[in-house]
């Protein structure tokens, strides 16, 4: 029973723990965040963007520092430095006349840009912030890769075969398609009017003989046909104009 | 003719088995004692006896032959499927181009990735004196034949009731 009741306060402990790590401490320290990788290419420039952020309105005692740790070496050498709303960028070393702030503490951003890269810059960049009086908090690391040029992940030649031989081909079976259906529709409307054409010149050889005035087609039609069958079957007996009619059919 | 269209559909099957074995199994080279390609090198350890698995190089004439490979499987069963539905939808005395036309698309695939193969291959794998072409690469130029002679008799076959 009081072991169970121990237990029970010991957790209450823990989650009061839990809440104060989680909820309040944040508001405590700084966050700086950058990206985890960025990769560049020989010759060209490469953005090392660092943000933060701070429960502290931004004062000018703001400071944000960069240090380098060549791949190839266990120093780590300080390369810039920004305090008092003045950047300082290191007048010596092997970032001389490479480097531009293009920074702004009061947006949360600290990011800097190195031109005309080299393979000795591959190495890992630490962007530091301190806003006074939060100065507590990590600091964020990027890791730089300097390639003779960029890798193209694989999967994106693999992809973008078969993608597009794929699209191709159902591309060039619906165009089939559409085509054979449309010219299937022309077959059929052609019929018809050649079916009509026919009937139509039944019907006017039949109307010269009949001599009718005008009446409702579809009785005429009907009536037509029987007449004109019946009058061609007269003119087959007969001979003469109906043969010449049919000839001329 | 039921016994044409059993041997019809017993030469589809077998080029896709073929198709298949060809591209899944990871033997297309062997260069003494170690296989390669198409995924994955594997060889074979002797000191503490075992087997061990690499996958291949990100060469883009690489992956230009596993997605040839791919894509002659994909026609191949997109081949087979429209037969069955042509079959049962087609007039009498009318002809399985589609299904043909298909079924020579997967054959034109799988020559293409295996003369890709053999032309680039020396890229990612240094040859020596002893490299030889596995089996699944023999495979493949097998299946490009059957493939092709399918597709025609697919499109010379009449339907009949």
């Amino acid at each position: 029973m009081w072991s169970q009741g121990a237990s029970g306060s010991g957790s209450l402990v823990l989650v009061a723990a839990l809440f104060f790590a989680l909820v309040l401490a944040p508001t405590l320290a700084i966050h700086v965040y950058t990206p985890r990788e960025v990769h560049g290419t020989v010759g060209s420039q490469v953005t090392l963007a660092c943000s933060f952020w701070s429960s502290e309105w931004i004062s000018e005692d703001v400071s944000i520092t960069w240090l380098f740790q060549p791949e190839s070496g266990k120093d780590t050498i300080s390369i810039f430095h920004f305090v008092k709303g003045q950047p300082y960028l290191n007048e010596v070393g092997a970032f001389k006349n490479r480097m531009e702030w293009v920074g702004d503490p009061h947006r949360k951003d600290g990011s800097i840009i190195i031109h005309n890269l080299d393979y000795t810059d591959n190495g890992t960049f630490t962007c530091d912030v301190k806003n006074p009086p939060d100065i507590g908090g990590k600091s964020s690391q990027v890791t730089l890769y300097v390639f003779e040029k960029v890798p193209i992940r694989y999967g994106v030649v693999l992809g973008a075969v078969i993608g597009g031989v794929l699209g191709l081909v159902i591309l060039v079976v619906v165009i089939g398609y559409l085509i054979r259906y449309c010219w299937l529709r022309r077959q059929a409307t052609l019929q018809r009017q050649l079916s009509a054409m026919e009937k139509g010149k039944l019907h006017r050889s039949a109307k010269d003989s009949s001599k009718r005035g005008r009446q409702p087609p579809v009785l005429y039609a009907m009536l037509d046909h029987s007449r004109s069958t019946k009058s061609a079957s007269e003119k087959k007996s007969k001979g003469g104009l109906g043969e010449s009619r049919k000839d001329k059919k | 003719m039921l016994l044409l269209l059993l041997g019809i559909i017993v030469l589809h099957v077998a080029v896709l088995v073929l198709l298949f074995v060809s591209t899944i199994v990871s033997q297309w080279l062997n260069v003494n004692g170690r296989t390669a390609d198409l995924w994955q090198n594997c060889s074979v350890l002797v000191a503490p006896s075992s087997f061990q698995c690499l996958t291949s190089s990100t060469n883009e004439w690489l992956q230009s032959v596993q997605a040839m490979m791919i894509l002659s499987i994909i026609f191949s069963v997109l081949s087979l499927f429209l037969f069955f539905c042509q079959l049962f939808t087609l007039t009498k005395g009318g002809r399985f181009y589609i299904t043909g036309i298909f079924q020579i698309l997967a054959g034109l695939c799988v020559m293409s990735g295996a003369a890709i193969f053999t032309v680039r291959h020396t890229d990612w794998q240094p040859t020596t004196s002893d490299t030889s072409f596995g089996f699944a690469y023999i495979l493949a130029w097998v299946a490009f034949p059957l493939a092709v002679i399918s597709g025609v008799i697919y499109v010379i076959l009449r339907k009949r009731e």
